[in-house]
């Protein structure tokens, strides 16, 4: 657990790191509280404020439907967020699971799993999820995060892979081992705590990578469904006004560009500490 | 080499196999029926159903489902649109070369553009220039490509009515038009789509680049061109980035699946009419065959794309083919 904290530190120190820290920070808060303090998105809009521009009372406009774009905004970033968040630790957990198993068990099931992993990834994720996706008329958010988690922990699985094989033949582990440790306590003692950088690294890209991919669905119609605001729906919907009303996709846009490049910066910052090397 | 050679594609076919029962396992085990969605369009009989079932072999067992569709494969058969009414593999073959197009002109892109800003940006590690250019790089990296492409198409197309912002061709373009006129139609309609792929991908050559060019720079030959009095550029370019060069042929295997996935959004926003726009109307359609059979060329091109690349590099460094 030191070590985790010396690496959140050490990200911290840094000043891209630290930026990226406080704007995810300020989208985190934005998301938890921001519904509270504005305009219900769902409810009744006014039927003649329709697509104004950024003004007083609309800080960010109003779309075709006369929804206030920055109450939108914030209730997409609760959504964008929580399904990225949500999905990114099943998928962390997955391939810590699979890693560890393949890593330290070795032999057929290794062989097997690998290859598996191989096969995955060599579909692109995004064609995976839409094969899956469009059998669905509507998909529960639940299942969606169920779904994203579960399809993006081949990458992981093997990097963790790999730090096992690593960590397996270092001097301690081969003295846990002779001592007669366990295998629980081996793989929970010594090969996960070491392996949880590289780790936190992937967990803090993959947060980036689902919220784009989020979006990428909601705006191909897979994701999120109406009326909840998502931000990849709200671009789609933006599109027939782009002309007429611009901010109603603009402002969703900058928000996962943000949010994105904050979860990334940080990410970096992590890497960084972890590998000096790539500095 | 030989062996290695052999081993490798081997290794790749295996792969290739496992990713096609994996999208057979996927389209099965998905929850819901293929058919769900002609009946919510428009009302079908059970008898039209069961009709319909047999047809696409869907009443058949799953084994022999996989035996069915493994078959077909064999003869280049993926069935037939259900949108387009038309055999996919026609349909796929038709799209290719827009897509091809398209992301040749990224990658091109990529690989003069990222490839020399990721050496400058090593060469100044730590200044502003690289600090500005990696801040740039990554934010370019965070835009959802589908967002951009519609601000651009906006801005550029629509507002500066500087460049056409969908479509591959001008409709109105005189048929008698020559083949010069027609190319550069097809060039000004291919402006926007790259950039706005190039835009949201370069980072990651820049990146690969700089890393790559870093690695080299500390090591003892650079030292030694320096020390005899070669100048910066001599030594960058022809001592440094040379060897730099070899990490980024791997940068090629990993690039397709960034580019197809990519294409998908951009092509649909730009109505580029290649395979990404197919896909993503087959979506739309809930055009199974059609989703499945580009899903199956796109694992197909990310297999040989890895598998070139690996035979490439061992080409080139004798080390991997001995290790």
């Amino acid at each position: 657990m030191t070590a985790i904290l010396q690496l959140l530190q050490s990200a911290w120190r840094n000043p891209r790191g630290r930026t990226g820290a406080l704007l995810l920070a300020i989208v985190a808060i934005a998301a938890l509280v921001g519904p509270w303090l504005l305009p219900d998105p769902l409810a009744q809009p006014d039927i003649l404020a329709g697509g104004l521009p950024p003004g007083p009372g609309h800080p960010f406009g109003t779309d075709q439907l006369s929804r206030d774009v920055l109450a939108r905004v914030v209730n997409g970033a609760r959504i964008s967020l929580g399904v990225s968040v949500l999905a990114v630790a099943l998928s962390v957990t997955l391939g810590a699971a699979v890693g560890v198993v393949s890593g330290y068990w070795g032999g057929a099931i290794d062989a097997a799993l690998m290859r598996l992993v191989d096969g995955a990834l060599a579909i692109p994720r995004l064609f995976i999820l839409l094969l899956v996706l469009a059998v669905w008329e509507r998909v529960p958010v639940l299942a969606l995060i169920l779904i994203i988690g579960a399809t993006g922990w081949f990458a992981t699985s093997r990097l963790v892979r790999g730090e096992v094989l690593r960590i397996r033949e270092e001097g301690y582990v081969q003295a846990a081992e002779a001592l007669g440790a366990r295998r629980r306590r081996i793989i929970f003692r010594h090969l996960l705590p070491n392996a949880l950088g590289p780790l936190l690294v992937a967990a803090t890209l993959g947060v980036g990578d689902v919220i784009l991919l989020e979006a990428g669905l909601s705006f191909l119609g897979l994701g999120i469904q109406p009326p909840t605001p998502s931000w990849g729906s709200m671009i789609l919907d933006s599109r027939e006004v782009m002309v007429s009303a611009p901010w109603a996709g603009i402002f969703p846009g900058l928000a996962i560009v943000i949010t994105v490049l904050s979860a990334n910066l940080f990410g970096d910052a992590l890497r960084d500490a972890v590998d000096p090397r790539s500095a | 080499m030989g062996g290695w050679l052999l081993r490798r594609a081997l290794q790749a076919v295996a792969t290739l196999v496992v990713a096609i029962v994996l999208l057979f396992v996927l389209m099965r085990a998905a929850p819901g029926d293929p058919l769900f969605r002609l009946s919510a369009d428009r009302p079908i009989s059970q008898k039209e159903i069961e009709v319909l079932r047999a047809r696409y072999g869907l009443d058949q067992p799953v084994g022999r489902q996989l035996l069915a569709f493994v078959g077909g494969l064999a003869r280049g058969d993926l069935g037939v649109s259900i949108e387009y009414g038309r055999p996919v593999t026609s349909l796929l073959v038709e799209r290719l070369p827009a897509t091809m197009l398209l992301g040749g002109s990224v990658l091109l892109l990529n690989f003069t553009v990222g490839l020399w800003l990721g050496v400058r940006q090593a060469v100044r590690r730590g200044a502003r220039e690289d600090r500005w250019l990696t801040t740039l790089s990554l934010t370019g990296y965070a835009m959802p490509s589908f967002w951009l492409g519609l601000v651009l198409a906006w801005l550029v197309g629509v507002e500066w009515r500087l460049l056409p912002a969908a479509g591959m061709q001008d409709p109105l373009l005189s048929s008698d038009a020559g083949v010069l006129a027609r190319a550069g139609d097809v060039l000004r309609h291919l402006v926007l789509p790259v950039l706005t792929l190039s835009v949201v991908s370069i980072a990651a050559t820049m990146r690969y680049q700089r890393a790559a060019m870093l690695e080299v720079l500390h090591l003892p030959y650079i030292v030694t061109a320096r020390a005899k009095g070669l100048s910066e550029r001599v030594v960058t370019w022809r001592h440094a980035w040379r060897n730099a060069l070899f990490p980024v042929i791997t940068l090629f295997g990993l690039w397709l699946p960034i580019l197809v996935t990519g294409s998908v959004f951009v092509e649909a926003v730009f109505a580029w009419p290649g395979l990404g726009s197919l896909a993503a109307g087959a979506v739309g359609a809930r055009d199974y065959p059609l989703l499945m059979g580009a899903s199956l060329l796109v694992a197909a091109l990310v297999v040989a794309g890895g598998f070139l690349t690996d035979v490439t590099y061992a080409l080139l460094d004798p080390r991997v083919r001995i290790g």
